[in-house]
């Protein structure tokens, strides 16, 4: 006869960086149910809206989350410009395409070095963040930071990129792209990586839409859904389809982040080769009064944002649903029948990010 | 057959450079905008006061009677609003980053009044 016990996982976890802690209920080796706590790295950045003003919070904004930093700045100027009415210049919008596409590719580089990390696999992980290093080379080079980027504003954006730099940053994805190709064949073909993660973890498309699933965590069981499909930024005038399997295990996941890299290096090229000449920002005059919920694609899945403005420098609400906590319930269901070992990499298949999700 | 393609990728690095590089013996070479830290050039200043108030963290002073602009280092998020707000354009960010200490520095710049003996002597010192 089998016997009940609970393990408590996290939030201090060797294999995982992230602050969530799971009560594990196990019948042996296999889990029958995973309880859930967060709230560990609350940090209130929600409540600082009433402390500053709405272009000060731009900055509070893009450090909600270290990883998609650039896209927190963006989604939150997007909203207040929509409320604003102020058209963004469409270099500005092409500016922003290219930061967007760029901290995808550094997002799901940084997710595989941790998946090979979680699975046992070193040197793996070392080769994956080695590409990602350059990106944040080229980061610094156009924006001046590494993590945070401080360069969007409400009206555009506060730093250029010139043919020149563009130019320079191709070439280096040239060597990015052949790179990856080299390493995807091991992610995707060899021998215990495919032991590890086929058939580990299953999310079927049902389950997906119902419990509400998004990002490369959904597209990995099928639903062809994605934000920059919405048309924000300059994506309408890119052409690109959602990568998407129908299998809905570990190792799709795996397999449509690896293919997103390489299509977000296409999006860059063609943004590179469209981009017009033209303004940086457009001036915000006044002050912002009604409310707007922008919705953008971040690396992790759909993030919301919704500001809601009163008039005065001081906005009244700022909202922020990030995708790690929609993805959660769906990662609870997987980890449903699974066994002890397999609880860290499938934790780490939807790309938690717990700091953002608390804020 | 799978196996050998990361050995190819192992065999690569075994006869390449290094990837990282051996700090603090070469150090990190910054790049022009990197964001590091803020620096002033107290001479052209006004005092205005604009970079206080637009600073997300109140980490500049500005006291216009007594001529001191001061920063407090580690409250400072190198945002680099400061810069773009300043309307002499005398304030910049430069690298490196600022280096850990052990307590928190708060960096005062008084403007240094020219007296007007010391105008005329570098008049003169100019004149020659
Ligand atoms: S904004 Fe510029 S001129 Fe005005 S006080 Fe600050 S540094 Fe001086
Ligand atoms: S860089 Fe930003 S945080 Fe630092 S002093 Fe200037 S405005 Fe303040």
């Amino acid at each position: 006869m089998s016997v009940r016990s609970v393990v408590p996982f996290g939030p201090q976890h060797p294999v995982l960086p992230e602050p969530i802690h799971l009560d594990l209920v196990l019948e042996d080796e296999k889990v029958i149910e995973a309880i859930p706590s967060i709230g560990f790295v609350h940090r209130g950045l929600e409540k600082l809206v009433e402390k500053k003003d709405f272009q000060e919070y731009v900055y509070v904004a893009e450090r909600i989350c270290g990883i998609c930093s650039f896209m927190h700045g963006m989604g939150y100027c997007s909203a207040v410009e929509n409320i604003m009415d102020i058209t963004v210049p469409p270099r500005a919008n092409y500016l922003r395409t290219i930061w967007c596409e760029m901290s995808r590719i550094h997002s799901h580089l940084l997710w595989l070095g941790l998946l090979a990390d979680a699975f046992g696999f070193e040197s793996l992980f070392m080769q994956s963040w080695r590409m990602r290093e350059k990106i944040l080379d080229m980061f610094e080079m156009s924006t001046g930071g590494r993590v945070i980027f401080s360069v969007n504003k409400v009206g555009g954006v506060r730093k250029d990129m010139d043919q020149e730099m563009l130019r320079e940053f191709l070439k280096v994805f040239d060597g990015i792209e052949q790179d990856l190709k080299v390493l995807t064949k091991t992610f995707l073909e060899d021998y215990a990586v495919n032991g590890r993660l086929r058939d580990v973890g299953v999310l079927t498309r049902q389950q997906a839409h119902d419990l509400g699933a998004v990002g490369p965590f959904m597209r990995s069981s099928g639903i062809a859904l994605d934000n920059r499909k919405l048309g924000y930024a300059a994506y309408p005038e890119l052409d690109f389809e959602p990568i998407t399997s129908d299998v809905g295990d570990c190792y799709a996941r795996c397999d449509v982040r690896i293919r997103e890299i390489f299509q977000s290096i296409d999006l860059i090229r063609q943004a590179a080769a469209k981009i017009p000449e033209g303004e940086l920002a457009a001036a915000a005059k006044g002050f912002p009064q009604g409310e707007h919920f922008m919705r953008v694609e971040q690396p992790r899945g759909e993030a919301i944002y919704y500001v809601k403005a009163n008039g005065t420098k001081f906005l009244d609400r700022v909202r922020v649903r990030t995708p790690t906590f929609a993805n959660l319930p769906g990662m609870l269901e997987t980890l449903k029948g699974c066994q002890l070992a397999d609880v860290p990499i499938l934790i780490l298949t939807i790309d938690p990010c717990i700091s953002c999700t608390e804020r | 057959m799978n196996m050998m393609n990361f050995t190819r990728i192992v065999l690569k690095n075994l006869f390449s450079k290094p990837a990282t590089r051996n700090y603090p013996a070469q150090p990190k070479e910054f790049f022009a905008r990197t964001r590091g830290h803020v620096e002033i050039e107290i001479q052209a200043c006004i005092f205005c006061g604009l970079c206080s108030k637009k600073c997300p963290t109140g980490a500049i002073t500005v006291e216009r009677g007594e001529k001191k602009w001061s920063i407090e280092r580690f409250g400072c998020i190198q945002c680099g609003y400061c810069v773009e707000s300043c309307p002499k354009k005398c304030l910049c960010m430069c690298p490196p980053y600022p280096q850990p200490e052990a307590q928190k520095p708060t960096e005062a710049y008084v403007q240094p009044e020219l007296e007007p003996i010391e105008k005329s002597e570098k008049l003169d010192r100019a004149e020659q």
